[in-house]
């Protein structure tokens, strides 16, 4: 029958007093008060963690209807914001740490103690592996932290899977190797050699030589965007995508040998670092720099940005190690060090791993307040060739020149992964269907701009504002619609008629505005010269030295 | 000195034996997921991309009818039976479970002009051009399935008939507005204002003694059945073929018009319409609302049938067969799912009221994937990208180019309005709004004023 297609709900004044809401009875003896009304209340710090931009205050909008679904919405965002600061109970991890008594310091503990006091699993995790003939290591973790790839200075390229101890693949390639790096699964990697830029299978089958990356000096990858970055040693920053085999982009940077680059993870942005100190940061939908940025006086040694995308670390010649906020581009720390740190990396819980000849020290925090000592410290035989942290474990991979050694670092691995994002303990199967689904969610190149957030919001440039720049490059309003001249027979609509009756219009439409503007023009330049002649000009006294003495008229 | 290095247990986060489910865990922390919003609109673009691939909304076609079919009724109980009338005088009744017809009734000599059934679900009446009111019984495995249990001969031709949605009473039009029981056989009141024919007449589901008719005077009349004279009448310009209320909204209704619009009224506001639905290229002939009162669907002489949203005025899809002709009646289920349409060609068609939609029980996973796409495409719907893709419809080209010719029109329009307002005295030439300028007069019945003189 047709009438109400929903079942009324009960008004509170018809409830009655012995049922509560669900019109279930409640006995008549007096129930306990509950001492801890409400859902337990969550700190705002957790809370601030998950909050997405500012709150749109919907107290000025007329339009009922849009002033309610905007009460909702921002209702629902509460209600999300709380959910997923409480989910936080239910992570099964704690992270590392190390707890020291009075007089005793962090940075005095050596690598064994720590492998000593730590579990066996966590113990076989700190090892050396002593390569002395191939030259200084590049080292390369994959993103969930399974996979290694260490590829030496004179050809020794290797792949394994550490915490195992699995070798996948171990091969010299003839050639000397500038970078090595991971694709996007542990199948597939590149080799930066002295020539050309090679990939090859986790197998060690060489799948591709890519002539157009010549030179290269350093490799990166961006996970998100299926783009593996070459930065030249001509100048040249090159942007590959691998799904599809082409390259994006190719970047002169004009700005000489590229040995500092660095990615910032939050909003795929390239940085680089240049010998006179600058910070150049580099999207591949412009040729020209983002941004130019000034970090220190002498030649950069090393970047690096962190997780969150907030900060960077810069350190130069002279022997100072600078933390930058990446969005205002002002600096925020400073502290000195023993030489420029020639590789600089963060971990994913903000330790800050730095290497000083051979010497490689790591920073607890440093973005909050400058360190005043470092938290660890590791003393090697050769100086540091490159510094890799694992994701999602407390290790830091150091290749130096007689190999490459893996330092237990307490604390700075993210203890909880999310299995959507990646996943270390992944089977085959899972490798496949996420491999498939991060094709298909690939964001195009032309996305990239230091802004990530730009595409969920409102575009302001309004069609008023192309407008308005569209008149300044013309220099007068083109008000008229366009001019489509009506189609004429036997002939006379030949496209050179046609051309010629478009000029005539649009001259005409020039010479309107000509003219109106000379008429403007002139009728200011009347006013100007009426208002002249109504001003009376008082005649020029002749000087004399008593001038100083007579009163001065108002 | 404490120090503790993280470390996992392997088996915590490895599934035991192949057949368990892979263990899955989260964290929602955002440093763990980047580029949040280009992903989403990644995902948002293949979600309209694939909506695309899977819109295939025609599902079957039911044929038996032997002449144009001019008019439906649903099953009030009943989600899988459809009354069809045909224009050589038959009635069918079929089955949907099954796509076939369970009883042909040769009812009437002449068209069928209605066919509408009591709220009761145990009966059905119908209307043709013969003079004859019949009253048939909805169960087909009876004894009196092939006789009309009921026969009223009158004295003029009738053109729509509608049952009220709660009392054993329905309203005939013809000549005039016939209001009838189920027991007599004369009308039991008679409505009239003007000397013009009632095309169609269609009662409230909601204020149930409400009931409105298209007037062949290009006007809709309101009546209520507690008064002994119609309540208010609004004029368009041009006239409307059938009037649909909207299930659940008490006061509104949209009218199906000659002038390719549709037009939803407010019943308390009638000088203004609520809104104007324009999209289809020819007369639209028939409307249909869905149970949801969110949408309706309307049938058009253009060969095309058409589901505008009520709160909008453009259609949000378009349905078009190439063996499709005139479509004279649409339905839209009951269980809100499926459209069925009536055209000159014989058949009635059976469609999906959201052409991408999977049918059948989804399994949860699906049902959560499909859900968060959905929102994900209302989300980004303004990217003119995914405005694009999902805006896209292949039409036929004859409607495409009237479509073509009514916008150069429209525009031209309002281009030499314009151009009269910057030329005249500000203020000579008014702003009219759309939703008025298609609205000639309304007019209120008063007692005092006689039902001859008419006052239009």
């Amino acid at each position: 029958m047709a009438g109400r297609y929903y079942e009324k709900r009960k008004l509170s004044s018809e409830i009655k007093k012995n049922e509560d809401e669900d019109g279930l009875s409640v006995s008549e003896v007096a129930q306990p008060e509950d001492p801890f009304k409400g859902s337990a209340p969550i700190p705002e710090e957790r809370k601030s963690l998950y909050k997405r931009g500012k709150e749109f205050p919907v107290d000025g909008i007329k339009n009922k209807k849009l002033k309610g679904f905007l009460r909702n919405t921002k209702k629902r965002d509460k209600a999300a914001v709380n959910q997923a600061a409480r989910y936080e109970l239910l992570l099964t991890e704690e992270p590392g740490y190390i707890e020291t008594e009075e007089g005793e310091a962090t940075w005095e503990i050596k690598q064994r103690e720590i492998a000593d006091a730590a579990d066996i699993t966590s113990a076989s995790k700190y090892f050396e592996l002593r390569l002395d003939q191939f030259g200084p290591y590049s080292v390369d973790y994959t993103r969930n932290g399974r996979h290694l790839l260490i590829g030496g200075r004179r050809g020794h390229v290797a792949a394994f899977d550490w915490m195992a101890k699995k070798p996948m693949c171990e091969m010299n390639v003839m050639e000397a190797v500038n970078d090595v790096k991971w694709l996007h699964t542990e199948n597939m990697f590149a080799v930066a050699q002295h020539r050309w830029t090679y990939i090859y299978d986790n197998q060690g089958i060489e799948l591709h030589c890519l002539k157009r990356l010549d030179q290269t000096l350093k490799l990166d990858f961006l996970p998100y965007h299926f783009l593996l970055l070459a930065a030249n040693a001509r100048g040249f920053l090159q942007y590959l995508d691998i799904s599809q085999g082409q390259i994006v982009s190719t970047i002169n940077t004009k700005c000489g040998r590229l040995e500092v680059l660095c990615q910032n993870p939050a909003n795929a942005v390239v940085l680089l670092g240049h010998y006179n100190g600058t910070v150049t940061m580099w999207s591949p939908n412009q040729k020209k720099p983002l941004v130019k940025m000034l970090s220190h006086k002498t030649a950069l040694r090393s970047i690096a940005v962190d997780q969150t995308g907030n900060y960077l670390a810069t350190s130069a010649q002279d022997r100072k190690l600078k933390i930058f906020d990446v969005r205002t581009f002002k600096s925020l720390h400073t502290w000195s060090v023993p030489a420029g740190a020639s590789h600089l990396k963060f971990s994913q819980r903000g330790f800050l791993g730095a290497s000083f000849q051979n010497v490689v020290e790591i920073y607890n925090n440093p973005c909050i307040q400058p360190p005043t000592n470092p938290y660890l410290t590791h003393k090697l035989k050769f100086p540091a060739s490159d510094l890799d942290f694992c994701p999602y474990e407390d290790v830091l991979g150091v290749g130096c020149a007689d190999g490459f050694v893996s330092l237990l670092v307490p604390g700075a691995g993210e203890p909880n992964y999310d299995s959507f994002e990646s996943n270390p303990y992944r089977s085959k199967k899972q490798r496949k269907e996420w491999e498939v689904r991060a094709l298909l969610e690939k964001i195009q190149p032309d996305m990239i701009s230091l802004d990530p957030f730009q595409i969920a919001r409102v575009d302001m440039a309004t069609a008023e504002q192309l407008q308005k720049d569209k008149e300044e490059r013309l220099g007068f309003k083109q008000e008229s619609p366009k001019f489509e001249p009506r189609f004429k027979n036997k002939g006379r609509s030949k496209s050179g008629n046609v051309e010629k009756r478009k000029r005539k219009v649009r001259n005409e439409e020039l010479r309107k505005k000509i003219r109106s503007e000379a008429e403007k023009n002139n009728a200011n330049e009347a006013a100007e010269s009426q208002m002249e002649a109504n001003v009376i000009t008082k005649p020029l006294e002749p000087k004399s030295a008593l001038n100083r003495f007579k009163k001065k008229t108002k | 000195m404490k120090i503790k290095v993280l470390s996992r247990n392997p088996d915590d986060y490895q599934r035991e034996t192949k057949l368990d489910i892979h263990k899955v865990y989260r964290n929602y922390n955002p440093a763990l997921h980047p580029f949040e919003a280009p992903r989403e609109y990644v995902r948002a673009l293949n979600a309209t991309k694939l909506e695309r691939v899977f819109a295939k909304p025609f599902l079957a076609s039911l044929n038996g009818h032997t002449d144009s079919v001019c008019c439906m009724c649903k099953h009030k109980q009943r989600l899988n039976t459809i009354f069809s009338g045909s224009c050589d005088g038959e009635i069918r009744q079929w089955t949907l479970t099954n796509q076939r017809c369970i009883r042909a009734l040769p009812a009437h000599t002449g068209f069928v002009r209605g066919i509408t059934c009591a709220p009761d679900g145990t009966t059905f009446i119908s209307v043709g051009d013969d003079n004859t009111i019949k009253h048939w019984t909805t169960d087909a495995l009876s004894e009196q399935s092939h006789n009309p249990l009921n026969t009223i001969v009158t004295k003029t031709l009738y053109t729509g008939i509608d049952h009220h949605w709660k009392e054993p009473i329905y309203a005939t039009c013809g000549q005039t507005v016939d209001i009838w029981n189920d027991e007599r056989s004369e009308p039991v009141k008679v409505y009239k204002w003007g000397t013009d024919s009632v095309n169609s007449i269609s009662f409230n589901p909601v204020e149930t003694n409400m009931c409105v008719s298209t007037v062949a005077d290009r006007s809709i009349v309101l009546y209520d059945l507690r008064s002994s004279i119609p309540v208010n009448k609004v004029i368009l310009k041009l006239r409307s073929n059938v009037v649909a209320w909207n299930p659940m909204e008490a006061f509104m209704f949209t009218a199906a018009n000659e002038d390719h619009n549709l037009y939803t009224f407010d019943i308390r506001r009638l000088d203004f319409a609520s809104n104007v639905h324009t999209d289809h290229a020819d007369a639209v002939l028939d409307v249909d609302y869905a149970p949801t009162g969110k949408e309706f669907v309307s049938g058009s002489y253009d060969k095309s049938i058409r589901i505008f949203p009520v709160n909008g005025s453009r259609s949000r899809e378009v349905y078009h067969t190439k063996r499709m002709q005139r479509v004279f009646t649409v339905k839209w289920s009951l269980d809100n799912r499926y459209i069925l349409s009536g055209s000159d060609e014989m058949n009635i068609r059976l469609w999906k009221a959201r052409a991408a939609e999977k049918l059948g029980r989804l399994a949860p996973r699906e049902q959560a994937a499909a859900d968060y796409n959905n929102k994900l495409k209302k989300k980004f719907a303004y990217h003119p990208q995914i405005k694009r893709i999902s805006r896209h419809r292949h039409v036929p080209k004859t409607i495409y180019s009237i479509l073509k010719e009514k916008r150069t029109i429209k525009d031209s329009m309002r281009r030499k309005e314009q151009n009269l307002r910057a030329h005249s005295k500000p203020g000579t030439v008014p702003h009219i709004p759309e939703r008025a300028k298609h609205i000639v007069t309304t007019a209120i019945k008063d007692d005092d004023i006689d039902e001859e003189d008419s006052l239009v």
